[in-house]
């Protein structure tokens, strides 16, 4: 490659020779046919879709009529993986069932009145606040809407938070 | 005449990778105690069994854990291939950190080795990476739950730590696409990278003119003493430490099953949930830590550390001496002896002083920078105190301080094994 000649070429600022211009012309290509396997590499192992698209609709899971849950109670939805909180002033809260410290599934504890996770002993109370660490933050929550008088939970987006804060609770109209 | 054409044709086949003759004091087991060597042979074990489960398991989530079952009831030897297959994998962890071990106190990690240092420790890494993919494909509640807690501990890293479960777990949680990524570098892709990394390692030590020549505190450095041929004396002790290995690691899976669960269940955690035993001091520390500190800033620093090791300490005077010197030994010792009681004493103290049920999430200054300074600050009194004491040379203080974070390693991991119960409460054995 670089023999003496084309050393000088570059050197003294003179039009580079062929072989140069070419060597670094491949140099190019190549580099740009290395960028694009690693980006063929990332998209590849992007995290893999669903294998049929859930529609949005899908995702909202209808929770039932508001009167069927009594206030300061708790019930789990298996199938949306969340917990339904009423809250003594009769708010509701839909929240996530994975321990925030480190994905372990929390149970509710009907008679302690606290979610306990059985992993490292964070416990959360009805609010999904940390009562015990070692978990970071409050549970996550799901958004709740309330519609005719029926509760529907939006599965598909989760929302972090660090703490409870009354703006999080979602109030049937007052009939 | 026939005996030389014997030897010729071990030559070509078995002494690839050995030189024709070797240092006859490397020989000593108390230089190696055969720890690499059967590491090897642990890989190929591995290799062997890993291949014939390929032929029975199923990596979906829907079949995975019946195929297990499968394996065990119906197939035969099944579940003796899987005890071996489980077995091996663990024995492999613990050969490779004694020969770590080894390594690192008979100061094998000279200019001349250093780069082999360096190979070895991505062995390692490797080696802990097959077991932890390995982990999972039981699907059973042991593998489910310790992976999702092992990934999750990404989760507090900083920037970078929710893509990068994501990608491993190809998801938000542990399902498919978790199983086949598992799946693929578990069988395919480490294998292969240890398959790769292996002749290197070997090459270098044959670059080195073969292992550190051991020597007694007294003796001089320099000679080398006699050679002999490879081929009887060094393939001899290779293949008895080789039979001996496999025996007891055969005797072992007879009478022991690998753990089965109940299959894995996302909606119900069993406790307590622990991640493989390996990963047991990380969640030790975990649980006194602030996570940025316990899984981002001491691991790193403890990595950056071992791979500049031997860019840092040139152990030339002393390789081949077991810790340097008689003094270099005493002063590991007390280390050692610091370590254990300073790790306890740490683990309870913050367990029932200051850890235990404070009110609030963990704290990034009371739970990670202030106990961090502190043990900086233990760690800096104690290297100056022994330097001072023993007016010891550099290698012999920093063979100290390696000997205090080992240990205080290896403490965590016990106590995290053995010691913490249901809701992960300090317990007495069991
Ligand atoms: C899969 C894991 C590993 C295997 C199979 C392996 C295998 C071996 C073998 C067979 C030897 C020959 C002598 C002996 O038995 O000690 C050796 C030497 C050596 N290993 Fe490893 N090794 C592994 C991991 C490591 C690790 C983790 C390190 C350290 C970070 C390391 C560093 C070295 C060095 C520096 C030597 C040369 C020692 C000397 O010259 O005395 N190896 N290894
Ligand atoms: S996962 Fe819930 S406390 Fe650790």
């Amino acid at each position: 490659m670089g023999n003496k000649k084309s050393q000088e070429a570059t050197d003294s600022g003179a039009p580079i020779s062929r072989r140069v211009l070419l060597n670094r012309i491949w140099a190019l290509a190549g580099g740009l046919a290395f960028a694009e396997l690693i980006i063929l590499l990332i998209a590849f192992f992007r995290p893999r879709r669903p294998r049929s698209d859930i529609s949005a609709q899908d995702a909202v899971i209808i929770a039932g009529a508001v009167d069927r849950f009594e206030p300061g109670t708790v019930s789990a939805f298996v199938q949306g993986k969340f917990y339904l909180a009423r809250l003594e002033d009769g708010g509701f809260l839909a929240m996530s069932r994975t321990c925030t410290h480190l994905s372990c599934t929390v149970p509710w504890v009907a008679g302690e009145d606290r979610f306990i996770c059985p992993c490292h002993a964070s416990e959360f109370d009805i609010r999904g606040d940390v009562i015990n660490p070692p978990a970071p933050r409050a549970l996550d929550l799901y958004a709740v809407s309330i519609e005719n008088n029926v509760l529907k939970v939006d599965t598909g987006k989760l929302t972090r938070r660090s703490e409870f804060s009354t703006d999080q609770v979602t109030y049937p109209k007052s009939t | 005449m026939e005996e030389k054409d014997q030897r010729k044709y071990f030559r070509n086949l078995l002494l690839h990778f050995r030189p024709s003759t070797v240092p006859e004091r490397t020989l000593r087991l108390s230089l190696t105690w055969g720890l690499g060597g059967m590491a090897v042979v642990l890989v190929f074990l591995l290799i062997a069994t890993g291949l014939l489960l390929k032929f029975i398991y199923e990596p979906v989530p829907g079949s995975a854990y019946d195929s297990i079952l499968y394996l065990q009831s119906r197939v035969p030897f099944g579940q003796l291939l899987r005890n071996l297959h489980r077995w091996s994998g663990n024995a492999l962890i613990l050969l490779t950190f004694l020969h770590f071990l080894r390594v690192f106190y008979t100061g094998a990690f000279d200019p001349a080795r250093r780069f082999n240092w360096t190979i070895g420790l991505i062995l390692f890494a490797a080696v802990v990476f097959s077991n932890f993919t390995g982990y999972l494909l039981p699907w059973d509640q042991i593998a489910y739950w310790a992976i999702t807690i092992s990934t999750s501990m990404l989760d507090y890293l900083p920037v970078v730590g929710v893509g990068i479960k994501r990608l491993i777990l190809g998801g938000t949680e542990p399902g498919t696409a978790t199983l086949m990524n598992f799946y693929a570098i578990h069988t395919a892709i480490l294998p292969a990278l240890l398959l790769f990394i292996l002749p290197f390692h070997f090459w270098r030590i044959r670059k080195a003119n073969g292992l550190v020549i051991p020597r007694s505190p007294s003796e001089d450095t320099g000679y080398p003493g006699p050679q002999v041929d490879a081929m009887p004396h060094l393939i001899v002790r290779e293949v008895t430490t080789a039979l001996i290995l496999l025996a007891v690691i055969l005797l072992i899976s007879m009478f022991y099953n690998a753990p089965l669960a109940d299959q894995a269940n996302p909606g119900l955690s069993p406790n307590p949930t622990k991640a493989p035993w390996y990963f047991m001091g990380i969640q030790e520390l975990l649980m006194h830590f602030h996570p940025v500190f316990s899984l981002l800033v001491l691991p790193s620093m403890l990595m950056v550390g071992l791979f500049a090791l031997p860019y840092i300490d040139d152990p030339t005077e002393t390789a081949g001496t077991w810790f340097r010197s008689r003094k270099g030994r005493k002063m590991a010792l007390i280390a050692m002896g610091v370590s254990i009681i300073g790790t306890v004493a740490g683990v309870l103290l913050d367990e029932f002083q200051f850890g235990l049920n404070p009110s609030g999430p963990p704290d990034m200054i009371t739970n990670g920078l202030w106990p961090f300074a502190i043990i900086l600050a233990f760690c800096a009194g104690f290297y100056l105190l022994m330097k001072k004491l023993f007016s010891a040379t550099g290698s012999e203080v920093i063979q100290a301080i390696f000997t205090l974070l080992a240990t205080a390693f290896v403490v965590l991991t016990v106590i995290g094994i053995w010691f913490r119960g249901a809701g992960m409460q300090l317990m007495w054995a069991g």
